[in-house]
């Protein structure tokens, strides 16, 4: 597990440059450009399970979803920051990519730590220190067990369906 | 104790007497906005739409903005898609290449009212908070799923209050104001958050408020809103709308987790400076900085008044040699406006170059993308890296009639010095 960290103020165009919004949309014609413009050697490098550590506000911006499903599309397993950007935060809620906000453990992460997580008890070790952050309320856990926003709302059409014909 | 905007406006769409911060709730949004992304939205459910069809056929506003008229086979073939789509599906509000920028269109024909809630898969949606309403972008997934339910949650933000006091000085604009209170609080400072715009707001006509709103996002806030009073009534009716709408006030007691004040009669021009918004200086700090490319437009600034304000300053006057400047209506009708003033005139006369109603080189698709190592003056509201075409190109945000002043000297410079 690799663990790749950056700053403040990760914004969507660093993430995917606004140039390809309209030219890529499914996971192999975006992961090229990930995070083309911050870190030219991640989209080459980056491995199932690795984690992203940054700053505050990460995902500001444009809410085009390519960078949550890019992401998730390889793998990585969580995003660690001290604060998201409100859409970024609901995109990657819709995709089922876990965003993990706790500034305590990005301030205590220093590179070559190793980094456990419990997403169900809402607590990470970093370097051997524990930190907790807030679980997710139960109607936005809905969505994450459903396997994103998109089956859920399958399960929902189909709900309503057979209540109709009743 | 009393409420505010947001806890208002969505117990009252929830169904609910009253609402608390953090608490989420299921709304039936008025308007879904989609723009050229609805060919990649609709392509997520393909399967769903056969069976199930729209939730119905009136949610959707659908405009073709972006990347306009198509720039490559591959644009071309995402229009088709949707015109496709909308007429498989009846969609009523429709909007093709050349009606304007989608947040222009669907103010200007009367999609967002007061007291509604409006989401759209573009993060300017919030510029409808300008009209009193609650508006915020969302991802294309959620916008996929709303096509179908025509539902989703919302979490009840926690408000921000920001009074206004005072009035802006001759050569200063909403556009200051704006980066100014981004400058202050920072691109994070007011996020999850609603803001809600108070005090001498009578100062602020519709426009500039929509200038404001737009912007909103730039500092993380999910809307960023207007009271209703007599400039909004006019405005609407200057549209033909009257009545059918339900405005939402907040109490004078409400509860806001942060209170601010501004002076209006302090603002002076500001620049964001590359690569971030809240990068926010004075004009005098950077006045005289070589720019290459000057652009007038965008959801933030291209409309009427915007455009008014530049050509005051370029009237009768050429740009600097060497030098390129791009204008863009936000809107057909701003267009047909422009041009029966005059104004359209006096652009090119002065050496612009006019581009159809869109986004234009707003998100670097396409028309006045920048080149390695050149600059920008732009009156669009963000200046990320990379956002024009090159990355290592530089945007600087500034008001129109900054852009147009700077515009006659080759370099960035104060609009006070030529506005009298
Ligand atoms: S003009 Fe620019 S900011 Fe506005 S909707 Fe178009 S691309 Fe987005």
């Amino acid at each position: 597990m690799k663990v790749w960290r950056y700053g403040d103020d990760v914004n969507t165009d660093l993430l995917f440059p606004g140039k390809y919004t309209y030219t890529c949309s499914t996971a192999e014609e975006i992961k090229p450009h990930l995070l083309e413009d911050l870190d030219p050697s991640f989209a080459e490098n980056v491995k199932e399970g690795d984690i992203i550590i940054a700053g505050k506000n990460f995902g500001c911006g444009s809410s085009r979803e390519q960078p949550v499903l890019g992401l998730k599309s390889v793998g990585i397993e969580a995003i660690i920051a001290e604060s998201f950007a409100r859409i970024f935060y609901r995109a990657a809620i819709n995709q089922g990519l876990v965003l993990i906000e706790c500034p305590e453990a990005v301030k205590a992460y220093s590179e070559g730590d190793t980094i456990v997580l419990n997403i169900e008890k809402g607590s990470i070790t970093v370097g051997g220190k524990t930190f907790s952050f807030p679980v997710l309320p139960e109607e936005i856990l809905a969505i994450r067990d459903a396997g994103g926003l998109l089956a859920y709302t399958r399960l929902k059409l189909k709900k309503f369906k057979s209540k109709e014909a009743h | 104790m009393g409420k505010t905007f947001a806890e208002k406006i969505l117990a009252r769409k929830s169904g609910r007497k009253e609402v608390v911060p953090g608490q989420i709730v299921t709304v039936k949004p008025d308007h879904l906005l989609t723009h050229d992304n609805t060919a990649a939205i609709i392509g997520k459910i393909g399967p769903e739409l056969e069976e199930y069809g729209v939730v119905s056929n009136d949610l959707s506003v659908i405009v073709i903005d972006h990347v306009v008229p198509a720039a490559n086979e591959k644009t071309a073939i995402n229009h088709k898609k949707i015109r496709e789509f909308v007429s498989r599906f009846n969609i009523k509000n429709f909007y093709d290449a050349g009606e304007g920028i989608c947040h222009q269109v669907v103010m200007e024909k009367g999609h967002a009212l007061p007291g509604n809630i409006v989401l759209g898969s573009d993060s300017h949606t919030c510029t409808y908070g300008a009209l009193n309403a609650l508006s915020s972008g969302i991802d294309r997934t959620e916008a996929a799923a709303l096509m179908l339910t025509g539902e989703t949650w919302l979490k009840v933000p926690e408000s921000i209050k920001m009074t206004l006091s005072g009035e802006l000085p001759p050569g200063v604009y909403a556009k200051d104001l704006i980066l100014h209170i981004i400058g202050d609080i920072g691109a994070d400072g007011a996020n999850y958050c609603s803001v809600e715009f108070h005090g001498s707001v009578n100062k602020l006509d519709m426009e500039e408020r929509m200038t404001i709103s737009n912007m909103g996002v730039e500092m993380g806030a999910k809307n960023a809103t207007f009271p209703y009073d007599s400039v909004t009534e006019k405005y609407l009716r200057s549209i033909g709308v009257q009545g059918g709408y339900e405005p939402v006030r907040a109490d004078e007691d409400a509860l806001y987790s942060k209170e601010l004040e501004y002076d209006m009669s302090d603002i002076v021009p500001k620049i964001a400076k590359p690569h971030t918004v809240d990068n926010v200086v004075d004009i005098d700090e950077i006045q005289g900085l070589d720019i290459d490319q000057f652009f007038i437009g965008t959801c933030t600034n291209g409309r009427l008044s915007d455009l008014r304000e530049a050509a005051r300053i370029l009237k009768g006057k050429k740009i600097a040699p060497g030098r390129r400047l791009l204008v863009l209506p936000a809107s057909r009708s701003v267009y047909r406006e422009a041009m029966s003033e005059g104004l359209i005139d006096i652009f090119v006369s002065a050496g612009g170059m006019i581009l159809p109603p869109g986004c234009g080189p707003c998100l670097g698709a396409h028309q006045g993308v920048l080149a390695p190592g050149e600059r920008c003056l732009s009156t669009a509201n963000r200046n990320f890296k990379g956002r024009m075409g090159s990355k290592e190109a530089e945007i600087y945000l500034a008001s129109p009639a900054t852009v147009a002043a700077s515009a006659l000297k080759g370099s960035i410079a104060d609009p006070r010095e030529v506005i009298g």
